[in-house]
C-alpha cells in the first residue's frame, strides 16, 4: 500500500500519462474501439486498467515523469485546465495502486455534443462568448461558398440522419442515461455486497477468535475444578474403603466376642447341670423323707405363728 | 518555473516556444514504436477524459463519429468534387 505522501506525488504525476502512456497492450485498444459505442461512457473497466503496469521501460519513462510533472501545472492554458479532469493514476511502479482511485464523476465538457468546452475557453479572452459561434458560422459559410463542402444528394441524407439522431438523443437521452446508471449502480451494489459480506464474515471470525482466546483464559479454572473433582473422588473412595475395613474388623471382633460368650455360657450351664445332677443324685431317699418331714413341721410352725399373729 | 533546465524535446507542445519548434519536431520519436506510443497516449488521454467516467455523455462518442465523418469526407473529396467539374 502506498502511503499518503506517495499518493500525493502520484497525483502530481497524473498528468504525465499524456507523455508516457505506453504500457497497455494492443488487444485492449482494439477491444475498446469495438465496444466503445456500446458502452457510451457509462461503464468503467476497472479491471482492464490494472493491466497498465509498467514492466517495461520504467527508467526511461520515470525521467520523463519527473520532467513533465515539473511542467505539468504551469501555464498550459486551456489544455492544462482540460487535463485536470483526466487525473488518472499511472502504473509506473511495479506495485499497483490498490484500492484504485474512483473514476471522475463527469467527463470533459462538450457543448452541443460535439465541441469540447476547451475551444470556447480558448477563444473567450479574445472574442468573448460569441467568438466560437462566429468562427463556426464563418467557417461554414466559407466552406459552402468555396465549395469545399459540396452540396449534393448526400447533404440531404446527412441532414435527415442528423435530424433523426438529434431528435432521438434529445428525446431518449435521459432515459437511456438513467438506465445505464441503474445498471452501473446494480453492478456496484453487487460488488459492494460481496465486499460487505466478506467483511462481515471476517469480523465475525475475528470476534469468534477473540472469544476463543477469552475462553482459553478460563482454562486454569477448568483444571482447578477438575482437580477438585478428582480429589473429591479419591477422598470418597478412601473413606468408603475405610468404612468397609472398619466394619469388617468390627464384625470379626464381634464374632470372637460372641464365640467367647458362648463358650462361657456353655461352660456355666454345663457346670450348673453337672452340679445339679450330682446334688440330686446325692440326695438319698431317706434324706429326702427327712427333709420333707422337716419342711412340713416347719410349715406347721409357720402356720401357727401366722395364725397367732392374725388372731392377736 | 524554469528552475530546472529541461531538454526541449521533452516539453509538451504548448510549452514549446515558436523558435524551438523545429528542434522539438526534430527530436521527437518518429520510429514506428514511437508513433505507436504517441497514438496510444492520445487514445488514453481521450479515453480517460471523455469515456472512462461515471456519467459520460454523448460527447465522447459523438466527437469520434464527427471526426470520422470529417475524415471520410476529406478522403473522398476528390470523388465528391467531381460533380463540380463537368
Amino acid at each position: 500500500m502506498l502511503s499518503v505522501g506517495q499518493l500525493k506525488t502520484h497525483h502530481s504525476f497524473s498528468v504525465e500519462f499524456v507523455i508516457s502512456r505506453c504500457f497497455a497492450g494492443f488487444s485492449r485498444e482494439t477491444s475498446l474501439r469495438l465496444c466503445r459505442r456500446a458502452r457510451r461512457g457509462r461503464n468503467k473497466k476497472q479491471g482492464a486498467r490494472r493491466s497498465n503496469n509498467s514492466a517495461s521501460q520504467p527508467s526511461v519513462m520515470l525521467s520523463r515523469l519527473i520532467v513533465v510533472s515539473v511542467n505539468s501545472l504551469k501555464g498550459c492554458g486551456p489544455i492544462g485546465a482540460g487535463l485536470v479532469h483526466a487525473s488518472r493514476s499511472l502504473h509506473t511502479s511495479p506495485q499497483s495502486l490498490a484500492p484504485l482511485p474512483p473514476l471522475p464523476e463527469k467527463g470533459g465538457k462538450v457543448r452541443h455534443g460535439i465541441f469540447p468546452e476547451e475551444l470556447f475557453q480558448l477563444l473567450y479572452p479574445k472574442t468573448g462568448v460569441t467568438g466560437p459561434y462566429m468562427l463556426g458560422t464563418g467557417l461554414i459559410l466559407y466552406m459552402l461558398s468555396k465549395e469545399i463542402y459540396v452540396i449534393n444528394h448526400e447533404t440531404f441524407a446527412a441532414a435527415s440522419i442528423g435530424t433523426a439522431i438529434i431528435y432521438g438523443v434529445k428525446k431518449f437521452g435521459p432515459t437511456v442515461a438513467n438506465l445505464a446508471d441503474k445498471i452501473n449502480e446494480e453492478k456496484v451494489a453487487k460488488a459492494q455486497e460481496v465486499k460487505d459480506v466478506a467483511i462481515s464474515s471476517l469480523t465475525q471470525a475475528i470476534d469468534d477468535e477473540k472469544k476463543e482466546q477469552w475462553r482459553v483464559e478460563g482454562r486454569s479454572m477448568l483444571f482447578d475444578a477438575k482437580r477438585n473433582n478428582v480429589a473429591m473422588l479419591l477422598e470418597t473412595n478412601y473413606r468408603e474403603r475405610l468404612h468397609m475395613v472398619t466394619n469388617e474388623v468390627k464384625r470379626r471382633l464381634d464374632y470372637q466376642i460372641a464365640l467367647q460368650n458362648l463358650h462361657h455360657r456353655l461352660e456355666q450351664e454345663h457346670m450348673i447341670n453337672w452340679v445339679e445332677k450330682n446334688v440330686i443324685s446325692s440326695i438319698t431317699p431317706q434324706q429326702e423323707k427327712e427333709s420333707i418331714a422337716k419342711c412340713i413341721t416347719d410349715l406347721k410352725v409357720l402356720a401357727k405363728a401366722t395364725q397367732a399373729r392374725a388372731a392377736a | 518555473m524554469a528552475d530546472r533546465p529541461v531538454p526541449v524535446v521533452e516539453k509538451r507542445l504548448m510549452d514549446v516556444k515558436l523558435g524551438e519548434l523545429g528542434s522539438w519536431l526534430g527530436g521527437r520519436d518518429f520510429t514506428p514504436n514511437g508513433i505507436l506510443q504517441a497514438i496510444r497516449r492520445g487514445h488514453d488521454r481521450y479515453y480517460n477524459k471523455y469515456i472512462n467516467v461515471k456519467k459520460g455523455g454523448i460527447g465522447g462518442v459523438a466527437m469520434l463519429l464527427v471526426g470520422y465523418v470529417a475524415i471520410s469526407y476529406l478522403w473522398e473529396y476528390d470523388h465528391i468534387s467531381e460533380i463540380l467539374t463537368i
